[in-house]
C-alpha cells in the first residue's frame, strides 16, 4: 500500500494479521485433537475464519467480487459442518459409558 | 465517516474472531470450545462482513454481505447444535470439573442412532469396547 495509506487500507491490513494469527491457533486445535469431534469443531471454526479472511481480503484488494466467494463458503462450511456431525453419530463410538465417570 | 466505522468493524471482527480461535486452542473440553468457536467466531465473521456491507456502499455487494451474516447468524447454532449432540452420545469426556451432567442418568443410557449396516457386521467380530 502506498503511503500514506487510509485508515481503511490500515485496518483491513491489521484485520487480516489478527485473522491469520487466529486461523493459525484453529489449525493448532484442528493438529492436537484429541478427538475427532475436536478436530471437527476446528474445521468448522476454520470455515468461519476463512469468511472473515475474504472479507477482510475483499477490502484490502478493493474486489468487492470476493464477498460472492465468501457467501459460497459459508454455504459449504455449514453443509461440511452437517456432514462431520451425522458421521460422529452414526459410527462406532470412541468411548463406553464408563470412559465418563 | 463510512470508512472508519468499516475499519472499527473490520478491527472488532478481528478481535473477536481472535477470542473465538484463543478460546478453542485454550479450553480444557469439546463443549467449552464449542462454546467459544460458535458464538464468539460467528460474531468476529458478523462484524467483518458488517464492515465489508459499509465499505461497499453498492447494492449488489451490500445485499450479499447482509445475506452472509443472515446465513451464518441462522446456520452457526444449528451446526455447533448438531455437532455438540453427536460428540455428547460419541461419549466426549467432560472437563473434570464439570458441575452439572444433566443428561448422565437419562435412560436408555446415550441413545445412538444405529449404526449402518456394514458397521453392524464388524461389531460382531471386533474386540473393540
Amino acid at each position: 500500500m502506498g503511503w500514506p495509506a487510509t485508515i481503511l487500507e490500515v485496518a483491513a491490513t491489521v484485520a487480516l494479521a489478527v485473522i491469520v494469527l487466529a486461523i493459525g491457533l484453529t489449525i493448532v486445535r484442528l493438529v492436537r485433537g484429541p478427538d475427532f469431534a475436536d478436530r471437527a469443531v476446528a474445521v468448522d471454526l476454520l470455515a468461519t475464519l476463512a469468511v472473515a479472511f475474504l472479507g477482510a481480503f475483499a477490502i484490502r484488494t478493493d474486489q468487492p467480487v470476493l464477498i460472492d466467494v465468501a457467501l459460497a463458503l459459508a454455504l459449504v462450511g455449514f453443509v461440511a459442518t452437517v456432514a462431520f456431525a451425522r458421521f460422529i453419530e452414526r459410527r462406532q463410538p470412541t468411548y463406553t459409558r464408563a470412559d465418563r465417570g | 465517516m463510512a470508512e472508519i466505522l468499516a475499519a472499527a468493524c473490520l478491527l472488532g471482527g478481528a478481535f473477536f474472531s481472535l477470542v473465538a480461535a484463543i478460546g478453542v486452542a485454550r479450553l480444557p473440553d469439546l463443549f467449552t470450545r464449542m462454546h467459544a468457536a460458535s458464538k464468539a467466531g460467528a460474531f468476529g465473521v458478523g462484524l467483518t462482513m458488517l464492515g465489508v456491507a459499509v465499505w461497499a456502499a453498492d447494492v449488489g455487494p451490500v445485499t450479499r454481505a447482509i445475506a452472509t451474516i443472515g446465513f451464518l447468524v441462522l446456520t452457526a447454532p444449528v451446526g455447533a447444535h448438531l455437532l455438540g449432540r453427536a460428540a455428547y452420545r460419541d461419549g466426549v469426556p467432560l472437563w473434570e470439573h464439570t458441575l452439572v451432567d444433566e443428561k448422565a442418568d437419562a435412560t436408555p443410557a446415550l441413545p445412538r442412532i444405529p449404526p449402518a449396516a456394514p458397521r453392524a457386521r464388524r461389531e460382531a467380530s471386533a474386540s473393540r469396547s
